[in-house]
């Protein structure tokens, strides 16, 4: 019996090693290969995975050191070096140099590679966006190994955000070694090297990844949770029956249809995101293309009682289009004003919405859009007499009239920003620019974006707020309805390192069990 | 017969290209495309991915391409699950969902005969008028009602069964038990009145009347006579059922976060993913052309008055 008893337990003891210690549901399945990350779900497992030059500070989401222990800025910004640490290694034990960077580097920006955010890159790097346009060789990109320790960055304008940027999946390094052997399967288990604080265990594709302490990590001594297992369901009710059940520690994302429920509860973390949900205007079509409409259009919206009523999330309703920043102060369109609503309209030729013809709202099928645009519906119908219908649509059929056909005159719209800078939200509406649906143009909005690229500091944060005021302030171009708010189930008294975030990045490597 | 079975068998061939050839150029009309996204992508970052997956080709050379590449059994790259290919995706989803449909058919079918029996034998009384509901219950309510409903009441409450999982998880087979369930309902619900129906019409027919007045016992009548004969149209029934159940289990494994390919279809539609919908129309056509197949073959092994020629 004692013997049994004995067995018993030394099988218990085997079965709970084997268990993991954090469970997450991620809402979709990952992509493992930094290089063609392209969603919050794969980002979410990658820093796991990998470290870039920068990794996300915890709190605040910034740069903080990862790979490279310092980093020095050339006096005129154009030129970041980073100095490597000698520990950081992958996870075969043999060191990463500044030459997985580079080599990571051209991958993302090789033609052939077809990376999407080979973008981020090709923004900032100089000679970036020819070589990923097949125009120029890799050669002349700003990326150079001085040794195995330094790598530098030749910059096309002082981006101050640069830094802080290296953090993001596009900008980790990739182990040569690895891709050359397998190609496209080396992120499967068994062929992976890593070099963040966890290595891959296991992937059941459609199912979950596990995720396991990395022994040969720089900073192994501070990585507290052993094991992680990532779910990759992307059904809301089956994640949130889990995480009631206890079998998830961390949900991310949150449903219109659960969050009554939700939001009551303690350990629902909600925080501002960098990000702006609008009302996009084709300021070439009329009745949009008179700027008294549009700020008629926007002054009739009580975004502060559609936030409270509607979307119920901890959105931040809101008149600017740039989230609020460090060091800069966002510009801002008309607020909520009826009366004003109502003279704008009078001027532009409508007085009571007489005339005014019927315009559409188009959306794709979506509860929460659809909430929102019948509650705008009514707005403009209560304070300035029109009509407007709706018209919902398939995400895809959506996106191709959006951005393709610019087929609307009034459409949803969101943008959520890739770094903490104005400019992430700004650069959008230049001429021509491949986000800028609306189809708004102005050369002189352009030639701020522009200077804005070669100036520092205050003087820069300046000419980015002239370019905010003159699109929002003076041309109304959109109408803000509220900055979103990250939204995650996870029960902080248990588990430490956890903060609600403005990207929404949180690094395993800093939480721990309370 | 064998030459009916080459007859079919080739008759495979013209079916699959008019599906492989229309499929392929339907999915090509629908708006959209499998790079567009809420932010949309740079010129040059879209060219280079069209000229990655040969997608700035005519599209008549590319369905050559495709054609080309399936009959050496290469579906391809998928779009969206980037480190995969679609073979890769099918011969991971397929086996699940085989084995959840397996398993749900099983149960409808063993409980749906039992419960047919029971009816037929008690009919118009409470056992038949409360067997008949359950069976309304199950055809009419959807499996996204029933689903979370189960996992509500044996997950949550109870605490019997975890709320979703697979086998190959720590959990175990019970996590079959509730999606095996929910699929099973509504094929449950129409074998038991099929099986009602069809015991009802042969307990009536003159060689059951004449078995009972041989003096053979209930029992005996029934296993023997009765079911032998009522249970054919069950079994071609269960042909279609079976492919209807692999190829509609989308819900069930979405509910149940069951790594199938009925979740994946969905998805790969709503991604404009190409070569992962082709991969999967051809894959669920060709079960489906098959299982007819069988079942018309089987017909002629059980029902005497089939002649094939």
């Amino acid at each position: 019996m004692k013997k049994a008893l004995f067995l018993f337990l030394a099988l218990a003891a085997v079965v709970s090693l084997g268990a993991q210690d954090f469970i997450m549901s991620n809402g979709a399945e990952p992509t493992l290969d930094p290089t063609l990350m392209t969603d919050v779900a794969s980002t979410n497992v990658g820093i796991g995975l990998f470290e870039g030059l920068m990794a996300y500070d915890p709190k605040t989401n910034l740069g903080t050191p990862g790979v490279a222990e310092s980093y020095k800025v050339s006096p005129d910004g154009l030129k970041v070096t980073f100095i490597l640490r000698k520990t950081a290694t992958w996870s075969d034990g043999t060191r990463v140099t500044a030459k997985d960077f580079v080599y990571a580097m051209k991958r993302i920006l090789d033609p052939a590679t077809g990376a999407e955010y080979a973008y981020m890159p090709a923004m900032v790097i100089k000679g970036a966006q020819e070589f990923n346009e097949g125009k120029g060789g890799f050669e002349d990109v700003g990326i150079k190994a001085i040794n195995d320790t330094t790598v530098e960055y030749s910059l096309t304008g002082a981006a101050p955000y640069f830094a802080d940027m290296t953090a993001h999946s596009a900008f980790w390094p990739v182990p040569q070694s690895a891709v050359e052997k397998y190609g496209t399967d080396w992120t499967k288990p068994g062929n992976i090297l890593t070099n963040g604080p966890y290595l891959l265990k296991e992937w059941k594709p459609q199912e979950y990844v596990l995720l396991e302490k990395n022994a040969k990590y720089w900073d192994q001594k501070n990585v507290k949770i052993k094991s992680i297992k990532i779910y990759a369901s992307d059904n809301d009710s089956t994640n949130y029956n889990m995480y009631k059940n206890g079998e998830v520690d961390w949900m991310h994302g949150i449903a219109l249809s659960k969050i009554d429920e939700i939001k009551l509860r303690k350990d629902y973390q909600t925080s501002a995101q960098v990000g702006t949900y609008y009302y996009c205007f084709n300021v070439t079509r009329k009745p949009v293309d008179d700027v008294r409409v549009r700020k008629a259009l926007a002054a009739a919206i009580d975004k502060k009682t559609l936030v409270d009523k509607v979307t119920k999330g901890g959105q931040i309703p809101t008149d600017s289009w740039v989230p609020p920043m460090a060091g800069y102060v966002p510009q801002k369109g008309i607020g909520f004003n009826p009366e004003e609503a109502k003279k704008l309209l009078a001027a532009a030729g409508y007085p009571g919405g007489k005339d005014f013809p019927t315009l559409t709202i188009v959306y794709n099928t979506n509860e929460g859009h659809k909430a929102i645009a019948e509650y705008i519906q009514q707005q403009w119908k209560n304070n300035l007499g029109i009509d407007v219908t709706l018209q919902n649509m398939e995400f895809k059929t959506f996106l191709d009239l959006r951005g393709k056909a610019h087929d609307f005159t009034i459409a949803r719209h969101g943008w959520i920003g890739d770094y903490l800078d104005p400019n992430t939200m700004l650069d959008l509406f230049m001429t021509g620019s491949g986000n800028n649906d609306g189809l708004y143009a102005d050369p002189e909005y352009d030639k701020l974006i522009e200077n804005a690229r070669l100036a520092k500091g205050a003087a820069r944060m300046k000419i980015l707020q002239q370019a905010d005021a003159m699109y929002l302030t003076r041309d109304q171009g959109m109408i803000p309805i509220y900055h979103y708010a990250n939204q995650d189930l996870i029960d902080t008294t248990k588990w430490g390192g956890w903060y609600a975030t403005p990207l929404g990045f949180h690094s395993f490597k800093y939480m721990f069990k309370k | 017969m064998a030459k009916y079975i080459i007859r079919r068998l080739l008759s495979l061939i013209p079916t699959m290209f008019i599906i492989i050839t229309l499929s392929f150029f339907l999915i090509r009309v629908a708006p959209g495309g499998p790079f567009s996204g809420e932010k949309g992508l740079p010129e040059q970052v879209q060219q280079n991915l069209l000229k990655k997956y040969h997608m700035d080709e005519p599209l008549f050379r590319q369905y050559l391409r495709y054609f080309g590449d399936v009959l050496i059994g290469n579906f391809g790259p998928s779009l969206r699950y980037k480190e995969s290919s679609v073979n890769e995706l099918i011969a991971q989803g397929f086996p699940n969902s085989i084995i959840l449909g397996t398993v749900a058919l099983a149960l409808a079918t063993f409980a749906g005969i039992c419960v047919g029996i029971l009816s037929a034998l008690k009919q118009n009384r409470w056992q038949d008028y409360s067997a008949m509901s359950l069976a309304v219950i199950g055809i009419s309510v959807p499996l996204f009602v029933i689903g979370p409903v189960l996992q509500l009441v044996f997950a949550m409450n109870l605490k019997w069964l975890p709320v979703s999982g697979w086998i190959f998880s720590r959990a175990g087979l019970k996590t079959l038990i509730l999606p095996a369930l929910t699929l099973a309902f509504p094929y449950f619900a129409y074998i038991a009145r099929l099986s009602r129906a069809s015991i009802l019409e042969v307990l009536r027919s003159d060689y059951v009347r004449t078995a009972r007045s041989k003096g053979l016992s209930e029992g005996i009548v029934i296993r023997r006579h009765v079911l032998k004969g009522a249970l054919l149209p069950i079994v071609s029934y269960l042909g279609p059922a079976f492919a209807g159940i692999i190829t509609g289990s989308i819900v069930v494994e979405s509910i149940f976060f069951i790594p199938g390919i009925g979740k994946i279809f969905v998805q790969s539609a709503l991604n404009r993913d190409y070569p992962l919908i082709m991969g999967e129309v051809i894959v669920y056509s060709l079960f489906l052309v098959t299982m007819n197949f069988l079942v018309d073959v089987l017909y002629g092994f059980l029902d005497p008055r089939i002649a094939y020629k």
